[in-house]
């Protein structure tokens, strides 16, 4: 059946990637799940308003409620260019799909939405009036209502207000039958989160890296970058046990104090704790050989030299052949503090596939963040690849004129062989020996993290005029 | 530190063959309550390295575990309580993993293993001529694993 998926007007390449996702969790299929889409009448790709085919209704409401960025899923019951068009469509629904919905000892509420423009409450009024001849049999009930309804009415009001140009206005009338919980979004807000670092994940990014992970209870979900655990978190509070490792002993132990760390921030939200912290090198990292296929996701923001760069172990001088192989003093051993080298961008996207070939179950996701030059718009970027994996997802958020950072979700598909395992030593090989030549190829031009980057968002406005209409910026 | 961690690691010094399981050395054992569930023994059952894990209870306090255990005995809600307990309520505190061939110490403060390793422990795969010559034979999977993106 048909419904109609209401979005919110956020992060625009994630919405339908979150929804598919979403729907192979709740179908119980790991690989990339393709839904059927469809765009109500002139409108824009990016619009808020698609219909969506789904098998039940279950799944609709399923999806609704676990996504972050449906704003709802409603069963239509008509639409139309304006009231008399509305009232005609309402009118020939089906009979048999509206009156269980409007039975006498019901209870509903009608709520009006008015997309790209706020209207008063004596607007809204007027048009409730305009379903007056809706046979609503129930009571009215707005704080706990046994059925919602919603009236939506997009219309062009004037433009410029952040949202696609509409050509034509529309309104719909249905029963929703989902709608996400941005609540919890305020719950985790990192504002009011006791141990905060400079690269923490925002609560929103990080519970739709869960949702694109398809994190669920029971399984194992690993954060190689852990950092002070904000990915982790999302995914705890949808039910998964946790792992995380970070080459900062401050950061993944200490934090600021006892009552201020990783673990005092599970706390804080009630949730499971982790369970394993460790300090480790994902350069190095120290899983036993024979130990494959044990997370059900890894999920990451890995160091990409934005605001904080990658480090890894083997000694700063001795990779870059100022100093030749040296032997820690063996009574210096126990309080030695190794030093660490630059780690190039594509050495770490390399471990981190290598990782997750090897330790991802069948079926398991890899989903992390990755950066792209947005120099050259004509050329589409390509993205890392590995023989394990499929890519199944990749959704853009634009960061500033040059840079935006690419979600990428890749599903194993394919087990880790032998070879694979020694092709990856060989490369891990070829990193080590010739250390300077990929610090320079293996990064994106130094450039584009230079701190001349002005944002487009926020406070640093550098376009003369304001875009008026924002696309992937949002 | 759990024993589930400690059953997942193993000390990667390089040159040392065998560096599981890592020795324990405890000076401060606790034991914290974690919620039950069973779905996620069962699945991690098959990774799991009994005999390591038996060990390692028994040198932390906690002698339950039997030395043979089967799959079958996953249907055993008195099993998995066990099981439960030794993999996710014991930890490690204060003190250290040992490499069982180089003696090398990874202390353990607050709950939290150092498993980073020294610049002079760095590992160095040793590859032979077999290897090298079966790697370049798949020239398909290292073109694949090498990033195409500058
Ligand atoms: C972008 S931050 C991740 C922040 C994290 N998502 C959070 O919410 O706080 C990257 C983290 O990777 C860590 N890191 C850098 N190099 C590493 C390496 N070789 N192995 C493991 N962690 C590393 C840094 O210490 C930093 O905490």
């Amino acid at each position: 059946m048909w419904y109609l998926c209401v979005f919110f007007h956020r992060l625009l390449e994630y919405r339908k990637t979150e929804f598919e996702s979403l729907a192979g969790l709740f179908e119980g299929r790991d690989g990339a799940v393709t839904l059927e889409w469809r765009l109500p009448e002139d409108h824009h790709p990016d619009s808020p308003f698609h219909f969506v085919n789904l098998p039940s209704e279950e799944l609709a409401r399923n999806i609704a409620n676990r996504s972050i960025l449906v704003k709802g899923i409603y069963e239509l019951w008509g639409e139309g260019r304006n009231f008399e068009e509305l009232e005609e469509a309402i009118k020939s629904y089906p009979d048999d799909r509206k009156l269980p919905y409007l039975k006498p000892d019901t209870t509903f509420r009608i709520t009006v939405e008015t997309f790209g423009k706020a209207i008063s409450f004596h607007e809204q009024n007027d048009r409730l009036q305009k379903l007056a001849f809706v046979p609503f049999k129930g009571r009215v009930n707005l704080r706990n209502p046994g059925h919602k309804f919603c009236l939506m009415d997009n219309d062009d009001y004037g433009s410029s207000n952040g949202l696609p140009p509409v050509v034509q206005r529309r309104i719909f009338f249905g029963r929703e039958i989902g709608a996400s919980d941005r609540k919890i979004l305020q719950t985790y807000q990192l504002k009011s989160r006791k141990y905060l670092g400079p690269t923490a994940m925002d609560a929103e990014m990080a519970f739709l890296m869960a949702n694109q992970a398809q994190v669920k209870p029971g399984k194992l979900v690993y954060d190689p970058f852990v950092g002070t655990g904000s990915i982790l978190i999302a995914a705890a509070h949808f039910g998964a046990m946790t792992m995380g490792a970070d080459i900062d002993i401050r950061v993944v132990r200490d934090g600021r104090g006892p009552d201020c760390n990783i673990w005092s921030n599970f706390k804080q939200y009630g949730l499971p704790m982790p369970l394993s912290l460790l300090r480790a090198d994902n350069n190095l990292p120290p899983w036993r050989s024979g130990l494959k296929e044990v997370f059900d996701a890894i999920i990451c923001d890995p160091p990409y030299g934005v605001r904080a760069g990658g480090r890894k172990s083997g000694g700063r001088k001795l990779l870059k052949g100022v100093i030749g192989p040296y032997t820690v003093p063996d009574d210096k051993r126990s309080n030695h503090i190794p030093s660490t080298a630059a780690y190039s961008l594509v050495e770490c996207v390399h471990d981190l596939l290598d990782l997750a070939a090897k330790m991802l179950v069948m079926g398991g996701r890899l989903v992390y963040f990755y950066p792209v030059l947005r120099e050259d718009d004509s050329a589409e970027p390509t993205f890392p690849e590995h023989p394990c994996f499929e890519l199944t997802a990749k959704c853009e958020q634009i960061l500033s004129y040059r840079y935006s950072r690419v979600l990428l979700t890749m599903v194993k598909v394919a087990p880790y062989t032998e070879d694979i395992e020694l092709a990856a030593r060989v490369k891990h090989l070829d990193f080590k020996e010739n250390h300077l030549k990929w610090l320079e190829d293996g990064n994106l031009h130094s450039a584009v993290f230079s701190p001349s980057d002005v944002k487009i968002n926020g406070s640093g406005e550098k376009c003369s005029s304001k875009p008026k209409y924002r696309g992937k910026y949002v | 530190m759990r024993l589930v961690t400690h059953n997942m690691m193993s000390s990667n010094i390089k040159g040392v063959a065998n560096g599981f399981p890592l020795l324990i050395e405890a000076a401060q054992v606790v034991e914290k309550e974690v919620d039950f569930n069973a779905d996620f023994l069962k699945n991690i059952f098959a990774r799991i390295e009994w005999k390591a894990l038996v060990e390692a209870s028994k040198t932390m306090g906690y002698s339950e575990l039997l030395d043979n255990v089967e799959s079958s005995m996953l249907d055993s809600e008195e099993f998995l309580r066990k099981f439960h307990h030794a993999l996710l309520e014991i930890h490690l505190e204060e003190g250290a993993l040992v490499c069982p061939e180089t003696g090398r110490k990874f202390p353990i403060t607050k709950g939290i293993p150092n498993m980073l390793l020294h610049e002079d422990e760095c590992t160095v795969f040793v590859l032979t001529g077999h290897d090298l010559y079966h790697s370049c034979g798949t020239p398909g999977v290292l073109k694949a694993l090498s990033i195409a993106v500058y």
